[in-house]
């Protein structure tokens, strides 16, 4: 009796909830070649931004030069934890569901879901290094060294001056960064300039490096890409000097969108052949590219925009409370009770995440990323669906009919898939199991034929 | 009546309903049809409400209707009441705030900037057009016809130096490539703004001298918000501000209002 309370119960969800599924985990976390990860965390005016990377060099050759509104004392900058900005990759990553057909011949059609997410980025970083220093009109505003990084905070009244500072303390600047760094200068931002204490990164024992997370108060809602872009153009490893970036605003009001940019929704909700579950990185990837292609790379793509207290279906479970205080919700309660129920499916109150996916060169992206918060709390999700073709006997004329609406929903999704990716039809649909055209005596039969043949035998 | 070809107002709204088609069929605009109507079919009827109750001579419709799309154009919001109030305080601004038989306000920039201080829950998208260079031609000639057509080019070329001067001028101070103010500049709300809001032949002062003057102010106020407050929709925070002193600058500069029907 119990076993069938509990089937039923199953049953009842799986009805309500059209794709709720289960999760298939087969994310790659390389899809993307340089892009960086940054959340970012608003409420009114208090920022806090946390820049993940995978920086894959000689720890000692790592450094990075960002500029930021306001001078950081030590107890605004963290060194933050990897784990949940992958979780929050994970969590809003977009996905597969999968339905399955039942027989045709089947009286009850029922069905099961899946989901499976995709594409988690690769972080970029700006190799640079540190060395001696002389009088350069630049103010070392603090300087501090915080987990494994050294960290100065600078404000200068030049840009020759900043770039020669830089340049003398071995910083590898990129030709062109210094008419970026005077466009900053003059509008008052300081520097946030890091590199890796060997010292302290060997004590600590981490073989990567951590997050960074800085915390500050300013109108400014923004993200300074240019200097980024200076970089890409210089980087012989990529030609175009385009670069992606991923932005997972976590906000309280609503979703967040860029306002001197177009933000638009990447395509979602479609049909595609079953075969891309194997493949669903490459998809991701060739889709992604495909409508950077069609908007000319002119746009800002959402790629999820959803409460962070559910997900339907999930491609990760939401982040707990307290890896979104980690991550510098900081208008979530932090009370130890809190804390103790809290198990990690346990939702967060109040918390809106938008995924901005942007790939971005200097020709297209000229100025810095400025952002709003609107207050539109529609859910949106990169969300893909397979449809399994019933593949077990078939022995009705329904099956007929079924084969050929099946061939019919193939072809489409070849299309679809197609158009989605850019990928070539011919090859695509040589990859599809396309029905069989051998008929089962019974779908040629005429409807009398089997009309009363049950009652006979 | 007066005839299709005379009245500008027609011209205008077909340019508005291009723009929705552009916007919600090729450009995913955060709206969709069901919210169009939600709005005109809200500025039309509080139009034809105030009428009756005011006992005026005959309902106008075409102003209402320009209103309706302007805020289509403009004004995001989830919820469908917000747009209903939007479109309701937009019309009821054309009616309680008047001055020497014109408005005070742009209809459509009252009612989201109200909207916006009020409830908090709209917004506008600015970043909708994106920006792209033949748009901006295209909204440029069309635009530019409606207000040589309604005899207020003066505002808009002078708005359009103004901002620009201060856009390039930032760009020269700051270093920056001439890039970035040229993607300002292709920004499409910025655009409309200046076509179809800053011109609205109701609200601007009647002296060219007097629209001159507005069109600076509004320039500097707009590039204020952006650039030393860093907060968004400059451009309508600024006419909202500076309209209020319309009444001064036509006190001032004394000259014939504009009539539609001429």
């Amino acid at each position: 009796m119990r076993f069938f309370i509990l089937l039923s119960l199953l049953i009842f969800n799986q009805t309500a909830i059209a794709f709720c599924g289960f999760y298939v985990a087969k994310g790659d976390a390389k899809l993307f070649n340089k892009a960086s990860q940054v959340v970012l965390v608003r409420q009114e005016d208090k920022t806090v931004l946390t820049m993940a990377n995978d920086f894959k060099g000689e720890m000692k050759e790592f450094a990075v030069v960002i500029p930021v509104p306001v001078v950081l004392k030590k107890t605004q900058i963290h060194i933050g934890d990897k784990k949940s900005i992958d979780h929050l990759d994970a969590y809003t990553a977009p996905r597969l569901v999968e339905y399955f057909d039942e027989n045709p011949c089947a009286e009850h059609k029922k069905y099961k879901g899946l989901a499976a997410p995709a594409a988690a980025p690769k972080m970029e970083a700006m190799p640079e290094r540190s060395g001696a220093k002389k009088d350069y009109k630049v103010k070392i505003e603090a300087s501090y060294t915080i987990g494994e990084y050294d960290i100065l905070i600078l404000s200068a009244e030049e840009s020759d001056g900043l770039t020669n500072w830089l340049k003398d303390n071995d910083y590898k600047i990129p030709d062109g960064a210094e008419e970026v760094l005077g466009s900053y200068i003059k509008q008052n931002m300081k520097f946030f300039v890091a590199k890796v204490n060997l010292t302290e990164q060997s004590k600590l024992g981490f073989n990567y490096l951590r997050p960074i997370q800085v915390a500050y108060e300013s109108p400014k809602f923004m993200l300074p890409i240019r200097l980024g872009t200076v970089n890409s153009e210089k980087n012989p490893t990529n030609s175009e000097g385009t670069q992606d970036l991923f932005v997972y605003a976590l906000t309280s009001k609503g979703r967040v969108e860029t306002t001197n940019y177009r933000t638009i929704k990447l395509p979602s909700n479609m049909d595609i052949p079953v075969y891309i579950k194997n493949e669903f990185g490459d998809f991701y990837k060739a889709l992604f590219d495909t409508q950077v292609k069609k908007e000319n790379m002119k746009a800002v793509f959402l790629e999820y925009a959803w409460d962070m207290n559910w997900c339907d279906p999930c491609a990760a479970d939401p982040l707990s409370p307290q890896e979104l205080r980690k991550l510098g919700v900081f208008w979530l309660n932090d009370n130890k009770e809190m804390a103790k129920i809290n198990m990690p499916q346990n939702p967060a109150q109040n918390v809106f995440v938008s995924r901005l996916h942007v790939r971005y060169n200097a020709e297209n992206f000229p100025e810095d990323l400025v952002f709003q918060e609107t207050s539109d709390r529609n859910n949106f999700q990169g969300r893909y669906v397979l449809r399994h073709a019933w593949k077990g006997e078939m022995k009705c004329a329904a099956a007929k009919d079924y084969r050929k609406r099946l061939n019919e929903r193939l072809e489409k999704e070849v299309q679809t898939l197609t158009s989605l990716t850019g990928w070539d039809i011919n090859e695509v649909r040589k990859k599809i199991e396309f029905p069989s055209q051998v008929v089962d005596e019974h779908e040629n039969s005429n409807w009398w034929e089997n009309l009363w043949k049950d009652k006979e035998e | 009546m007066p005839q299709l070809s005379t009245d500008p107002r027609f011209y205008q709204m077909a340019i508005q309903l291009l723009l929705l088609i552009y916007g919600i069929g090729w450009l995913q605009f955060d709206i969709g049809w069901f919210e169009v109507a939600i709005l005109t079919g809200s500025t039309l009827l509080t139009q034809y409400i105030l009428t009756k109750a005011l006992i005026l001579p005959f309902f106008e419709p075409k102003s209402a209707l320009i209103s309706g799309l302007s805020l289509s154009l403009l004004i995001r919001a989830e919820e469908s009441w917000l747009l209903i109030f939007a479109a309701v305080l937009t019309i009821v601004s054309k009616f309680a705030f008047r001055w020497q038989g014109k408005h005070l306000f742009n209809p459509s920039n009252f009612g989201i900037i109200i909207m916006m201080l009020c409830s908090g829950k709209v917004w506008v998208s600015t970043g909708q057009w994106g920006n792209i260079a033949l748009f901006g031609f295209t909204l440029a000639c069309c635009g530019g016809w409606i207000v040589y057509k309604v005899l207020r080019s003066d505002i808009v070329i002078a708005f359009l130096i103004f901002y620009g001067v201060i856009l390039v001028g930032r760009a020269l101070w700051l270093g920056d490539p001439l890039t970035i103010p040229l993607h300002q500049i292709q920004n499409g709300t910025f655009l409309l703004f200046s076509f179809f809001m800053i011109s609205d032949p109701k609200m601007t002062p009647n002296s060219r001298i007097g629209r001159i003057i507005l069109a600076f102010l509004v320039a500097i106020g707009a590039g204020f918000v952006q650039f030393v407050l860093f907060r968004t929709n400059g451009l309508l925070w600024s006419l909202a501000f500076f309209s209020l002193w319309i009444p001064l600058l036509d006190k001032w500069f004394p000259a014939q209002p504009y009539d539609w029907r001429t």
